[in-house]
């Protein structure tokens, strides 16, 4: 048993909603007990979409159990059918339908229906949401696609002559982080390139254009968490290579294109040339000064986390601290971004050990999901969110991608509005005990909001700042008053390690007593 | 065979309205949903489920929609290895439970709550909380009930939550009447009702549940309990087992409702009528005042029930009676004839009511029937929307403070608002 306060990811069958949700004329009967309905609203209310989920639901109940849920989800499955008409209808079940086993595969198979069945095995207590939504794009492509496949071991012919080479892009799911933005900003990409796009999928495709996927030259991947085990079975299938850099900021965008034109047999440079993103000047203007080497912690999906870290390391000069994911399918890869800011990767799905390594690294900004909000807003850092999972503020009205050129604009704006511009900071590091630039006071343009849950939870800080009386009955250094008073004065965000720095300068010269003077000096023995 | 055959059929009883049944596909919660406004009620509680990822993702996307603090619930998520045997589904659970009182040492009151899964395993939470309890009382009491969707709906939970708590209730030492108010009621709203009481003399007055868990009263034969939500019939009965006396009332929305709640409880209790009166006139004038605001916007107007909570039959009285509104279907998730007695006297006629749901028939019903506003639940709203329908969510009637006179002119505006927006709108 794991215990769990909140969860990044849904089950399985969550998944695999994203993926039927996504599709055209598809139809998805879930086996599942009455209350599994909730899922709908992630979709109705957190993307604001404006028809239901193409999802049937079994709600059977405890009085059902003796007797026959199995023909609950026969006779649901039959009027799905006839109430929907659609073109394939995928047949799961949830964790609880998953106990008693009633075989909704074998079930829907003796139903009789002319409509393409697609079984999905969604393991609810070993696997999770993106895995279920992999697994789930993955047997639909499967279903489709496969019988146009041609015999294994077939080489693949190469793109005539006059015929613009052609792509599907692959990953864009319902409920996904941008996804909408990021096609439009990708697809825009490949057209200046010169590129044709053959299928959107899942988001958008009917089973038809799934069986389509193979007339693609080559497949772009945007979210591997969700596309790579399809786009694995179309290399092996198909002979269709696939993209691997996933183009989140000005870099990696750049990589893309040139990994595209290449798939493509294209020529990137004009494209190459354009300055099409503010972002470099932006981080290079004089404004942006105070961004240098600023702390950043980064988590979410393995695809943003690295994005994104990428952008803050390289691209607005911040300093990586931390760096991690929930995805243990991508621990992998995680692992090397990590390294590459030499630093240890943190893999969990557990919030309470995400909160643990936030507290200890006391960064300046943690870019992360709304579970890291959460957690920035109990320790007064600065958040911008990066990552499923996704609320209804991460569903903008406006055009707002994470991918491509405009994305990397979006992504400068995000990770710099919740600091403090950079003026302010300066004025508040001079003016520390002014009523207004107080050490408490948010950063200006983000309003009342901020300072009040700042004031709310400002015991903390004092708890922080002044050593507790256990430790200094084990023998621990005092603090003078003036000494306390001084490492006041000290930013918040970096107060705590000010503090654990001194003690521990003090303890290891058997300092007793912590003075202004050894916090100044420990503060020149750490300087980096 | 068929799933969900509808019959529609008179039903006796003490009503005479038929009811249409429906089984299918039902848009509700289950009954842990009620955790997200148990635990705020229950100061020192804890909530601990006992299931699986969807239980957990759940609870976060309810409350993600609703809450943003931190939570005094959190689930225990039952892996491959509890089921295939490997780990002894107890002990694991005996370890999640002292890792979770370690941390939140505030906590006096621990519920482990049982959900389709750990129903379906058949995992028996009441041994486990009692064995649980025997170690850590008196710090922590553990009790145990099941918010299971397979056996609750919704607001069940808490009827499943307080009827846990029943047994654990003191035995009243005198036999002085003593009033109970059972259901969990904002803090707001609570607090003024106490005031009327004491108003009309009556200050042997408990709630259930109480703020804090340490607090639970007393109660005897001697008590008089009335309910505050339509949805506690398994709390009544184990109130009832216990001697306690039901005072069947009408429930607290609207002045005429509230009214009426509170005169079942001052004739009880032998307050004179002239007592009631002066203890009630002000709050009556100030409803009917705040009513009169919202009325014009209202009156007329034709509404569609979707099943959610069980608030859906008092709610279509008050609609209907005192916003002048033409309630089409009052679908409830179930009927407690019982409970709402009072309450179906009190519907206008031609209404129908429906209990379950088939959700695509109903939303069929809804679409040939073409209300001014459906009353639906978070799955429906924005495709209802969409489709040009206005709807009035359903769960903002559970989160709101809605009960007696003081927000009697709230809750119409709840009405009033979603038609106020659609007169506003010009794109």
């Amino acid at each position: 048993m794991q215990l769990a306060v909140w969860t990044y990811e849904g089950p399985p069958h969550v998944g695999a909603m994203r993926i039927a949700s996504a599709m055209r004329d598809v139809h998805f009967v879930l086996h599942a007990p009455q209350g599994d309905t909730y899922a709908d609203l992630l979709f109705t209310m957190i993307e604001r979409r404006p028809s239901r989920p193409p999802v049937t639901y079994t709600t059977f109940q405890a009085r059902d159990l003796g007797g026959d849920t199995a023909n609950l989800f026969r006779a649901a499955l039959i009027e799905a059918h006839e109430r929907f008409h659609p073109a394939a209808i995928l047949v799961g079940a949830s964790c609880t339908a998953e106990l008693i086993q009633d075989d909704p595969q074998g079930l829907a198979r003796t139903a009789g229906l002319e409509v393409p069945i697609v079984p999905l095995e969604l393991p609810s207590y070993a696997k999770k949401e993106n895995w279920g939504a992999a697994e789930t794009f993955y047997r639909v492509v499967r279903a489709f696609a496969g019988p146009h496949a041609p015999p294994p071991g077939t080489p693949r012919s190469p793109r005539p002559a006059d015929r613009p080479p052609r792509a599907n892009i692959l990953g864009p799911t319902a409920l996904g982080f941008r996804h909408r933005d990021d096609l439009r900003e990708v697809t825009d990409l490949l057209a200046r390139l010169g590129i044709a796009v053959n299928v959107v999928a899942p988001l958008g495709a009917t089973p038809a254009d799934i069986a389509r996927l193979g007339e693609a030259d080559f497949n772009v991947v945007l979210y591997p968490e969700i596309a790579g085990t399809a786009a694995s079975w179309l290399a092996r299938s198909f002979g269709q290579k696939s993209t691997r850099t996933v183009p989140i900021g000005v870099g990696a965008t750049r990589d893309f294109i040139r990994e595209v034109a290449e798939l493509a047999g294209v020529d990137p440079s004009p494209v190459l040339k354009e300055q099409a993103s503010r972002l470099p000047w932006y981080s290079r203007s004089v404004d942006s000064t105070y961004l240098t080497g600023k702390r950043v912690f980064v988590f979410g999906d393995a695809t943003h986390a690295i994005g994104c870290a990428r952008v803050a390391a390289e691209e607005l000069g911040f300093t990586v601290v931390g760096l991690g994911t929930y995805s243990r399918e991508f621990a992998r890869e995680v692992r090397e971004a990590a390294e590459r800011y030499g630093i240890q990767a943190l893999i969990t799905d557990d919030y309470l050990e995400v909160e643990a390594t936030i507290a200890e690294a006391a960064p300046e900004l943690v870019l992360g999901t709304q579970m890291e909000r959460h957690i920035a807003k109990k320790h007064r850092i600065p958040c911008a969110v990066i990552s499923a999972p996704v609320h209804v503020q991460d569903f903008p009205a406006r055009y707002s991608p994470v991918m491509g050129f405009e994305g990397a604009n979006v992504l400068f704006d995000t990770f710099v509005h919740p600091l403090m511009m950079g003026l302010e900071e300066h004025l508040l590091a001079m003016f520390r005990e002014d009523f207004e630039f107080h050490d408490e006071a948010a950063p200006s343009h983000l309003g009342a909001t901020a300072t009040v849950a700042a004031a709310a939870s400002s015991p903390a800080v004092a708890a922080v700042a002044t050593p507790a009386p256990k430790e200094e009955a084990q023998g621990a250094p005092l603090w003078t008053p003036e000494a306390t008073k001084e490492l006041a004065k000290v930013p918040f965000f970096v107060r705590g390690k000010a503090r654990r720095n001194t003690e521990r300068y003090a303890a290891e010269r058997g300092i007793r007593t912590i003075t202004v003077e050894t916090l100044y000096d420990a503060k020149a023995h750490f300087a980096r | 065979m068929s799933l969900a055959a509808a019959t529609a059929r008179a039903t006796p009883g003490c009503s005479d309205l038929p009811v249409l049944r429906e089984r299918g596909q039902r848009e509700v919660f289950c009954g842990l949903t009620g955790i997200v406004w148990l635990h705020r009620k229950i100061q020192d509680a804890f909530f601990l489920i006992v299931g699986s990822r969807t239980c957990a993702h759940l609870m976060q996307s309810a409350a993600g929609v609703m809450i943003f603090a931190e939570p005094r619930f959190a689930t225990a998520i039952i892996e491959e290895r509890d089921l295939a045997g490997l780990a002894d589904a107890n002990a694991e659970l005996d370890r999640v439970v002292e890792r979770l009182l370690a941390r939140r040492p505030d906590i006096r009151l621990l519920f482990l709550v049982g959900s389709c899964p750990s129903e379906v395993i058949k995992l028996d939470l009441k041994r486990a909380a009692e064995r649980l309890d025997a170690r850590f009382a008196p710090r922590v009491r553990v009790l145990n009930y099941s918010g299971s969707g397979i056996e609750t709906t919704f607001t069940q939970g808490e009827d499943a939550c307080l009827a846990a708590l029943v047994p654990h209730l003191p035995e009243a030492t005198d036999h002085g009447p003593r009033l109970l108010v059972v259901g969990v009621l904002p803090d707001v709203v609570e607090d003024q009702m106490l005031r009327l009481f004491a108003a009309m003399g009556l200050d042997r007055v408990d709630v259930l549940p109480p703020r804090r868990s340490t607090g639970l009263p007393a109660i005897g034969p001697c008590t008089l309990f009335l309910l505050a939500q339509p949805w506690l019939g398994d709390t009544a009965r184990a109130l009832e087992a216990r001697g306690c006396r039901h005072l069947v009332a009408p429930f607290p929305l609207g002045a005429e409702g509230t009214t009426g709640w509170l005169r079942a409880a001052a004739e009880a209790c032998d307050v004179l009528p002239s007592r009631f009166r002066d203890a009630t006139a002000l709050g009556v004038a100030r409803a009917e005042k705040a009513l009169a605001a919202h009325r014009p916007l209202l009156e007329g107007k034709s509404v569609f029930l979707f099943p959610d909570s069980q608030i859906e039959v008092p709610l279509a009285r008050f609609l209907a009676r005192e916003c002048g509104m033409r309630p089409l279907e009052i679908g409830t998730p179930y009927l407690h004839r019982g409970l709402l007695a009072a309450e179906l006297r009190l519907l206008p006629d031609g209404v129908a009511l429906s209990e379950g749901q088939h959700v695509d028939r109903q939303l069929d019903r809804c679409r040939h029937a073409r209300p001014d506003i459906t009353v639906c639940g978070l799955g429906l709203a924005n495709p209802l929307e969409a489709e040009g329908f206005t709807t009035k969510w359903s769960i903002e009637l559970v989160f709101t403070p809605i009960q007696g006179y003081d927000q009697a002119g709230d809750l119409a505006g709840l009405f009033a608002r979603p038609l106020d927006r659609a007169q506003r709108l010009k794109v």
